[in-house]
């Protein structure tokens, strides 16, 4: 199984429900696309929900270090929610972990948002 | 590790195209010799995740996916260490010199993650010019890791 993405809006704030595996590929492109059309539309407030990312390699963990960096350095926000420990753990040891705001609440993390 | 892991010593080869199929098939190969071999989970995913990441390097560094070039892809199981090479045909590289992944300069680079990940999940690894060409790198996982 690749990646599937579902996107919602709760407020101002962009919602991207990723299920999956992100991986050099396909994954990790599908995510890069759609993360740069929200970027392109102007959406500043991202939340990433990654409890169904099943899977995330060095590559996917690249992506999201991208999608960091392109949407804060417009001026936005992502951060991330609902992280499995397998992607908890690889950004923990990649020391990302801190480097994203990172939440185990949706509620919490919509209201996180400035 | 299950107490009734199967003791059969296996061993895996193939040939492999420089493609990102090739990178599956052979994570998946990983995983279902370590699941054999009776590693528990975590050891089997860490496992297939060092496989992943070296074969990413084989194919995208190493053979460029060049359709002319394999991958030479093999395993082997005993009752010590669970050992997997990997080796391609490319122009090789300086491995010396592999930029540190967790310094303040390069903690928000997009790449540059696979082989520190990879040293992180085995317990061993090694990196070899070949002659007359290509990298080979060898995975380590002690049968009695914990």
């Amino acid at each position: 199984m690749s990646v599937k993405l579902n996107t919602r809006q709760i407020g101002d704030v962009s919602v991207v429900d990723v299920a999956g595996r992100i991986t050099l590929g396909e994954g990790s492109s599908t995510l890069r696309d759609s993360l740069r059309e929200m970027v392109g539309k102007g959406q500043k407030k991202i939340l990433l929900n990654l409890g169904e990312v099943s899977y995330i390699d060095s590559s996917g963990i690249g992506e999201l270090v991208s999608a960091f960096t392109t949407v804060t350095n417009g001026g936005g926000q992502l951060k991330l929610l609902n992280l499995t420990k397998r992607v908890k753990d690889l950004l923990q040891i990649t020391k990302l972990y801190t480097v994203f705001d990172v939440h185990d609440s949706e509620v919490t993390a919509i209201r996180s948002f400035v | 590790m299950r107490e009734d892991s199967l003791q059969t010593p296996e061993t895996v080869e193939r040939f492999l195209d420089s493609t990102l199929e090739s990178v599956d098939s052979a994570e998946e190969l990983a995983v279902g010799v370590a699941q054999r071999a009776g590693f528990d989970e975590d050891d089997v995913v860490k496992i297939g995740m060092a496989v992943r990441e070296s074969m990413v390097n084989a194919v995208v560094h190493g053979n460029r996916y060049n359709s002319n070039k394999k991958v030479r892809f093999s395993m082997a199981n005993n009752t010590e260490r669970f050992t997997v090479r990997i080796a391609d045909e490319g122009d090789g590289f300086d491995f010396s010199r592999l930029p540190d992944p967790l310094s303040p300069g390069n903690l928000m680079r997009t790449s540059g993650r696979g082989i520190f990940l990879v040293r992180s999940f085995m317990d061993e690894f090694q990196i070899r010019r070949l002659e007359p060409a290509g990298t080979e790198v060898t995975l380590v996982k002690y049968r009695m890791s914990k």
